[in-house]
This record gives structure tokens, sequence and C-alpha cells, in this order.
């Protein structure tokens, strides 16, 4: 990794953390917030570009409409009412979650607006219903961390439908988390570095957490990032779902932005003009008649052509790496799947390769009249089709001439990032006159005051000093998604607070590394698992593989796991039946070692019994048993 | 002191700071208060709102309403520019398509919307519709008519009158379909005084709105206004109809009968069903298409003449029985000279016995009575039971199957065109405009 002067770089990276509220409704009705998990209705809807009153209409949204995509919508009544389906207006905007905001922003020093608007963004893709996500500014202004990163509002808005599947037609939706409120906090871009960019993610996720009312696990929260360079673009990059990426993402994206101004002037050594881009494509159907390429045949056998167009002066830039495996033919594919539809593009710097031979290269070059120093692009579909993607693949390489394209990219989960849209314009936003404002007044802001949650610092002394654990286990539970579920937890179960914070730090840790699928422990699972050792159902040294167990199989239960794992709770009877068995199979080691032996012992009767139960009473048994054998005659 | 214009919505306080900085809606200003300093663009203030906070759009495009006091300073630090927008030119009229005439009374079927005010403007002038509804041009030649801008709790009789009358004006000049835009709250009522005032319509009259407001992405309102403007130019009956969406999909629009449907939900897009009756048809969207389920309809025919009968008697009352009711409702229809009473009563058509005495003073008094029911479906029949015979001995008049919304709407209409009791009766009796029917039959239509 080349060690970067980001500043020299001119490195700035803003920052918005979503993250959804633990309410007790949606953040515009009265459902629950959670997600379904039941068929619902079904519904289909078609979404319209409205106009401005200048007459404009926003061109991404125009370009969907015109596709004719129709949205297909998933309501179950266990989490959606007429509310999600827009079949009516929203109720008032839910108190809690304001109250939540609130907490947060004065956390944060920012300050709150003596008035809550309710605003429309205009947001087409469907994934709202209305075709507009309702969103309100709670405070302004306020710092984070050591470098007082500034903060430029705290808003708090409805998360989206849940996207379900796609076909060429339809988009699919899950309306259960429409409305679930989100909080969204958005930074001043004065972050300078990926580590910063972390830390202060990771810290204001600490704020966040310190209100203990907060969703947890995948999908809870999510981070956008905007991260610009002096020579480059402001580029947005969404859905950053784990901390831990946040820096190697904007590493990535920095190392991208370089290389494109690397492109640039390599295109103005190289004495590339705007002009030279000339959309001429070629019917190459028949050179490539008898291929080996599958992928080349099968559009033609599906009567599509080849199409080729020459990108002069792009020789050995097309097949340019940006970083990470990325290369500048990548962003043009996807370029081309997004406006064209078709299913990606060949291009000359990386053939002959995938079935296509050396002559039909040549071939190609000598048809379009390529230098060496030129590339040539391929795309294979219906005419039409195919040159929408040749058009998108020449505006890409317009956009090389200037260096960063401003764009929206989404985040993968190996660090890199993916073209997503282009930038939208000005966010369309008008008042949302169904809810009345909502003053914030002096009263509710002092009863807020009063009842803050302490920094995390203060918490973790607290936890120390509330449930008797160490520093090092109270730090993981403050930083642990599970804080809440302990606090909840520690009161009423009958295990000692050091296993139970032990079993929701370091073990779910150590099972998620082992690549269990931790995220399916609900709360509810895990206090199922406790329950059970509370009523002796089972021993709680059983509480690891039977969280596990539970973690492979959502669907099922504790008492199936406890079923099926053999873990049921031994009686004492069986118990001693089982010491005396093996007693009798170590007459010897007894006569021998007498009473030391029982250390022995006891790590063999462990090794049968462990989780069924506790190993004090084993203990306890096996010395008894030992003794009376003993003092037999 | 309140306002409108240039300070839209402000009052007290905050209007007589917001008067003497010299500002209005749309221009940039900076508030400072208590060392606090906000920027952003003026905007107006609902009706909801106190007279304490100011109104800003931020540069981020999100408002905020900042509190004024005493000692708050407010600058203009820029002007708003009011944006002039003229809409892009008509498409050409088109030889292979109709004419259908949009006569608008209210209700926004089209919008846009200001985004920097947040101001939502109607949009309902033809080539407004037409920009807004690019689709139309592929239907028909629209001409756009806009004759009020009620919201349609406020419509009244004359109001119906007045649509008749600008109905007759398109249809003598050779429309080949109406297309109504009106609020949805009333537009039953509507629907069924057209029905009864147009006689001898040669062309459909469609009447149309929408449930969710036209400046939202998912609005009803251009499916609607497509689905109504596709039945009026090419339907093969010639009757007024209401046109909104079946059910939650954008797919189909059904077309109801003027006099047969009713608004039976607060919000949602299937909001109008057909009571009693089938639906005159209904229109795939996808597929543009119109297909017909009732086969029982007046046919259009451009030889039939138009002649209105729209005179109608507003001294009407409608009022729902319920249990422990007092008589003094009647009383005071008695009173004030009322002409008629349609009285929503429950099951086959009862009212309690207690209302007997003022029921036969009103009768006694020349008041035409006539029930209907509360149960929304089924038919009166008031020979079953004695209440129902007791009423019948008083006089009261059995309304068949229709529903009491256009009961009342008939009765206005049959007293407007005679004063005499016994022939207001006759007519009130006799189909019309379908709005009575002999059979009630079970739905075998799959429609």
């Amino acid at each position: 990794m080349v060690n970067l002067d980001y500043q020299e770089i001119g490195l700035r990276v803003g920052l918005e953390i979503h993250q959804q509220l633990d309410t007790e409704h949606k953040l515009f009705c009265g459902c629950p917030t959670r997600l379904s998990e039941r068929p619902g209705v079904r519904f289909i809807r078609i979404l319209r570009p409205t106009q401005s009153e200048l007459g404009q209409v926003d061109q991404a949204a125009l370009f969907e409409f015109k596709k004719g995509r129709k949205i297909e919508y998933e309501a179950s009544s266990d989490t959606s009412c007429l509310v999600e389906m827009d079949e009516e207006p929203p109720h008032r905007l839910n108190e809690e979650a304001i109250d939540t905001a609130l907490t947060v922003s004065l956390l944060m020093n920012s300050k709150p607006v003596d008035e809550i608007h309710v605003m429309r963004k205009i947001v087409i893709d469907g994934s709202n219903t209305t075709g507009f996500q309702r969103t309100c500014v709670v405070s302004l202004g306020g710092s984070v961390g050591r470098e007082k990163i500034g903060i430029q509002h705290v808003s708090v808005e409805e998360d989206a439908a849940r996207k379900t599947g796609e076909t060429e037609q339809t988009s699919n939706y899950s309306i259960d988390r429409l409305g679930i409120p989100l909080i969204e906090i958005a930074t001043a871009p004065s972050i300078r570095s990926p580590q910063e960019a972390e830390e202060v993610a990771l810290e204001i996720g600490r704020l966040l957490r310190a209100t203990r009312r907060v969703k947890r696990g995948i999908g809870t929260i999510r981070q956008d990032l905007n991260v610009s360079t002096r020579q480059g673009a402001l580029v947005e990059i969404k859905g950053v779902q784990r901390l831990n990426l946040i820096a190697e993402i904007v590493e990535g994206e920095v190392a991208r932005q370089i290389s494109l101004l690397k492109i640039r002037r390599e295109l103005e050594a190289r004495g590339l003009e705007e002009e030279d881009l000339r959309e001429e494509f070629h019917d190459v159907s028949s050179p490539f008649a008898e291929t080996e390429s599958k992928v080349l045949t099968a559009a033609l056998k599906r009567g599509g052509v080849v199409l080729a167009a020459l990108l002069p002066k792009f020789g050995g830039l097309v097949g340019m790496e940006l970083h990470k495996g990325v290369r500048l033919g990548t962003e043009m594919a996807q370029r081309a799947i997004f406006w064209g539809g078709v299913g990606g593009i060949f291009h000359t710097d990386e053939l002959p390769n995938y079935g296509v031979s050396q002559r039909e290269v040549q071939e190609l070059r000598e048809r379009l009249n390529a230098s060496g120093g030129d590339a040539v692009v391929l795309v294979a579909d219906s005419k039409e089709k195919a040159q929408e993607a040749l058009r998108a693949v020449f505006d890409r390489a317009r956009e090389c001439l200037l260096g960063v394209p401003e764009e929206t990219r989404a985040a993968n989960d190996d660090g890199t990032t993916r073209y997503m849209r282009p930038r939208p314009g000005a966010a369309r936003m008008y008042p949302e006159t169904d809810v009345p404002p909502v003053p914030v007044t002096e009263e509710r802001l002092a009863r807020i005051k009063m009842n803050l949650p302490p920094m995390p610092e203060d918490l973790v002394n607290q936890l120390i000093q509330t449930y008797k654990i160490n520093r090092k286990l109270a730090e993981q539970l403050a930083d642990s998604d599970y804080l809440q579920l302990f606090e909840d937890l520690a009161g009423r179960t009958k295990v000692a607070t050091s296993f139970l914070a032990t079993t929701l730090t370091e073990v779910v840790k150590s099972l998620g590394r082992e690549g269990v699928p931790v995220d399916n422990l609900s709360c509810e699972k895990i206090t199922e698992v406790f329950g059970a050792v509370d009523s002796n159902l089972t021993a709680k040294e059983a509480v690891p593989d039977l969280l596990k167990w539970l973690a492979q199989r959502p669907e099922s239960n504790v008492q199936e796991a406890v079923e099926k794992l053999g873990l049921a709770m031994l009686t004492e009877t069986e118990l001693r039946t089982k010491i005396n068995t093996l007693l009798d199979k170590n007459v010897e080691l007894l006569k021998e070692r007498g009473e030391v032996s029982t250390g022995k012992l006891m790590n063999m009767i462990m090794a049968e019994v462990r989780g069924r139960v506790e190993a004090k009473k084993v203990d306890e048994l096996l010395k008894e048993e030992v003794a009376k054998r003993l003092t037999r005659p | 002191m309140k306002s409108t214009g240039e300070l839209e919505g402000y009052k007290g306080r905050a209007y007589e700071i917001l008067s003497s900085a010299n500002v209005s809606v749309g221009d940039k200003i900076r508030i400072i208060r208590d060392g606090e300093t906000y920027e952003g663009g003026l905007m107006p203030r609902s009706e909801l709102g106190d007279d304490l906070h100011v109104v800003i759009k931020l540069g981020s495009g999100y408002n905020v309403g900042v509190k004024i006091t005493r000692d708050s300073k407010i600058e203009k630090i820029g002007v708003g520019a009011k944006p002039t927008f003229t809409s892009p030119q008509q498409p050409a009229s088109r030889r292979d398509l109709e004419r259908v005439d949009i006569i608008s009374t209210g209700g926004t079927i089209a919008s846009r919307v200001d985004y920097r005010t947040g101001a939502v403007e109607p949009a309902l002038s033809a080539a407004d519709l037409y920009s807004t509804v690019p689709e139309l041009s592929e239907i028909a030649n629209i001409n756009a008519h806009i004759l009020y801008s009620e919201l349609s709790e406020n419509i009244t009789p004359k109001h119906w009158v007045g649509m008749a009358n600008k109905i007759l004006e398109v249809v003598k000049s050779g429309t080949d379909g109406v297309v109504v835009c009106h609020g949805t709250d009333t537009m039953t009522y509507t629907s069924a005084a057209l029905s009864f005032a147009l006689r001898g319509l040669p062309v459909p009259v469609i009447l149309v709105g929408s449930q969710r407001s036209s400046d939202r992405p998912s609005s009803d309102a251009a499916t609607n206004l497509l689905g109504a403007v596709a039945v009026a130019s090419k339907a093969p009956f010639a009757e007024v109809a209401v046109a909104m969406h079946s059910d939650s999909s954008d797919k189909t629009i059904t077309v109801h009968r003027g006099t047969r449907v009713r608004k039976c939900h607060t919000s949602g897009r299937y909001a109008f069903r057909s009571i009693n009756s089938l639906p005159l048809a209904k229109y795939d969207l996808q597929r543009a298409m119109l297909e017909m389920v009732s086969s029982d309809y007046l046919k259009r025919d451009p030889n039939k003449k138009l002649e209105l009968k729209a005179d109608f008697n507003e001294k009407v009352l409608l009022t729902k029985f319920y249990p422990g009711m007092s008589s003094g409702i009647i009383e005071w229809a008695i009173d004030k000279e009322y002409s008629g009473i349609v009285i929503e009563g429950t099951g086959l058509g009862h009212v309690s016995r207690t209302l007997q005495g003022s029921i036969r003073k009103a009768v006694d008094a020349g008041i035409l009575l006539g029930m209907t029911s509360q149960c929304i479906w089924g038919r009166i029949d008031m020979n079953v039971y004695t209440t129902g015979r007791d009423l019948l001995s008083l006089g009261v008049v059995p309304l068949e199957d229709m529903l009491p919304e256009t009961a009342l709407v008939k009765m206005m209409w049959a007293l407007g065109q005679t004063r005499d009791p016994g022939e207001a009766k006759s007519i009130l009796t006799t189909n019309v405009a379908g709005e009575i029917s002999e059979r009630t039959v079970p739905d075998d239509s799959n429609w």
C-alpha cells in the first residue's frame, strides 16, 4: 500500500450515517418496526416523474419511466398498513423518534431547530410507494470526535422499501421496511484521511448506540461517503454496510481517482480531442459468424448483432487497472449495462480471449482502421440495446478527457465500488403538507437534557460498577450491538453477569469468526437460550453450542436445539449412574491415586456430560461417589 | 393581521417583523436571533402554524421553522426570482383521433411543483395537460376549459347547473366526449345530478378525480385521466359515468354509472364502488382497451339532441335515522318549508315509531318524503314488517334500490320540475338514468 499524502491530494471526505431506530412504531403510523416473515398482498404501481415549475423533469427518473418499468409491492398486515401502501395519509410524526434524534443532537452539540418541518424528497426508483421519502431536519451544526469534525445536520426520515427482486420489466419490493425511522447524521466534508473516516464513523456509531434506541444487525446501519480529491471530483458512495470497510473504500476511491487522472494526462499526451471520439458504430456480425465466443454466438443466435466502435488513442488504457482489479473497461461496461441493458462489453485490450481469436481481432482492427494505439469496443445484443450501450461507453470515454466524472457509486463487499447512477441534480424537496410542523419546545429539550445517556467512557465505568464485570468485558459490551440485551437479561437471568457478558461478546465474536451466521441470532432467540438455562432445561455450558445451532437454523427454537444436540439436563440419578459407570471402568486408577484421581476423572466425565449439567454439580457428586468407594471396606 | 400574497400565511408578530424588513416569500433572508444566524429562502406559512415562527428553506433544500423573538433581526440578502413558465407548444391535432373536451371544476388532476418554494400549482390548460400527461396526445385531441376551481365539498346545486350548461355548450360545438375533472368528495352527487339534467346525451360524460394528490409520482391522477379520456373518446355508451381506479394497482380503471356510484373509502385509490349494480365498463391501462361490463346502456349516437332539464329545488333535506333520534329535525324542515326529505332508514327502510307523528305532519304539509337505506346495499321493501307498512300508510315513498345520495339529488331534480308532490313522486319513482332497477342480480360477470 503506497503511502499517500492525502493532504497533497486534497482528499476530503464527508460521511452520512443512516441508522435505524428501535422505536415502538414506524415514523408516520402505528406499524411495528420489524421485517415481515409472512407473504402479503401484492399490488403494482407505475411512478411518474413530476414536473417542476419550470417544466423540468428529472432525467434519470424520465429514463426509468420511459423504460415502462413497473413496480410490484408486497405488503404484509403484520408490518404494513395503508399508510405504507400510499392509500392513506401519514399520521403524526413519531415523538419517540424525534426524542431519540434530539438526544443524539445534544450529544453532538448540534443545535435543535425551533420547529421541525417534514419534507417530501422525490425518489422515483420504487423504493418509496409515494415516489418521495419523508424527511425532516432536527438540528443543525455540532461536531464529533477528537478532531471536532463538523456536523451539517441531524435529520429523521423514513427507511425505504426492501428490494426483493428484479426482472427486465418489474422491480419487486417488500414494504415491511418502509417507514421504519432512520436517523441521518451528515458530517461536513472535513475528514482528511481514510483512517479518520473510519474513526469518525465508529465514534458516531458509539454515540448512536449510547441512546439504546437503535436497531442492531446487518442492514440496520448504512454509511454513505462523499469523497473528493482536489483534481478529481466529488463522488458519492452509497451503502457501505460494514464499518471496517470504510477506510478501504476511501483508499480505493482515491486510488481510482488518481488512476483516472493519469488516464486523462496520458490521453492529453497522446493528443486526443473530444471531436476524435466519433459515435460510428459498425456492424461486425459477419466476421464473428464462426467465432468460438459463446457470448457472441448466443447474441447472434437470438437475432442480435455485434456492433463495434473505435476508441482512438485509448489503446492500453481501457485495460488499465484503476484499482483492485477494476479497470477502465469495467467502468465502461457498467455504463453499458445500466443504460443499454446489455450483459457487458468486449474490448481489444483484453482480446484475444473469451473465445475471440487473434485472427478475429485483427480483422476487427482492419475493419475499423484501428492502429496499435487505438482500442475497439464490441457489444453483442439487439441492435437498439447495443447502440444504447455503445453510446454510454462513448459518454464514459468523453468523461475520461475531463478526468473524474461526478457519479453516484455503490459500495461492494470487497472494498471496490460500482457505478450506480448519474449524480442527481439538486434534491427535489417540497413540504409534506399532510403532517403539521412540530415545535421543539424548551420543556422538551429540558426533559431530554435531564435524560441524556452517559457518554461512552462513562458508560464503561457504569457497566463495571453496576454489573461487577472487568474493564475488557465492559468495553466490548459498550461497543457491542448486544448492550441493551445484556442489560435486559442481567436483571432477569440466574447466570452470572460475567458469563452473560462473555457470551454476548467473546463467544458470539468467536462463532462469527468460525463462519457461523451470528446475525441470525435475534434478541428473542438469545433470551430463549438463557431462559432454558434458568429453567434447568440445560446447563450453562451448553450455551455456545446452542447459539451455534440456532444461528445455523433460524427457524428453529431452543427446545429443538436441546433435543437435537442431546443437551437436556441430566437428572442427579442419571449423573450418578454415569459417574459410577466411569468409576467402575477406572477401578485401578482409583486404587492407585485415591482422591487425587478426581482431577483426571473430572475431565473424563465432563467430556461426556458437558452442557448437560453444571460442572459444579459434577464435581460435587464425583467427589461424593469417590469418597464412598474409598471408604468401602 | 393576516396576509395573503407576498407574506402568505404569516400573521401577528412574525408578519410584523417580516413586513418591516420589507421581504416577501421567495427572497433570501438572514435571521439573527440570540447570537444565532440562519440564512435561507423565505417560505410561506401554513394556516396551522402559529405567529411566532418564520419558515426558511436552507441550502440543503430542507425547510426549518425559526422562532422570532422581540429582538430578532431580519435582513434581505437576495431577491427571489419569480419563475415564468410557458407551456411547451401543444401537439398538432391528429385526424385519426377523436376530440375530447376536459372541463375542470376543481380537484387538481395535474399539477407542477415549484421545488424552490414548495408551491404546488394546478396545471389545467390543454398545453399543461399534454405537458404533464404526454400520453394524452396518443389518445385524443384535447380542448381544456376551466369552469370552477372549487374543493368539491364547496360544490352546490348551482354549480351542477353551471356544469350542465357548459357541457351543453361543448356538446353543441361537436365534441366526441366530455371529461369533467372534479374533487372526489362530492363527485357522485354531481354525477347523479348531471345524469338527470342531461337528457338525450349523444356522447359520454366522464367524471374523474384523484384520491392521491397529483403532485406525487404515485398519484392515480394521470392514469385516471388517461382512462377517462380514452373512455370519453371511444366508449360505445352515451351516459354520465365516473372513472376511477379499480383497486390498489395501476392496472384497471372502472367506469361506474353516475347514479350508481359511491365513494366508499376516505383515502384509497379504490374508493369508488358501483352499488346495487354492475359497473358500466372497465379500461385496461396496459393494453389500452375498453371492455363493457354491462350490456344495458344508452348507446352513443351523434344524432341525438342534448337538452337540459337542470332545475334543482335545493330545499330538500337528507337525514340519517339513528336510535333515539328526535323528531326535531323533521319539525324543523316543516317549519322552514322544505319541499322534500330523504330519510336513510335502517334495514328495509325503517325508522322508530316515535317519528311517525312528525312524518304524518310533514306529509300533510305537502312535503315529499322518500325512504332509502343506510345499509348501502340492498333494496327497500316496506311491506315486510309492520314498521314499514305503517310508514307506507303515512305516505312515505319507498325509493327501491336507489343510493341515498342519488335519491337526494333526484328529489331535488324532481321537485325542480314541478311543485306538485304527486307529480314529483311519479318522477321520483320512475327510472330515468339507471338509478332504479327492478332486478338485483348476482355478480357472475368476472369483471
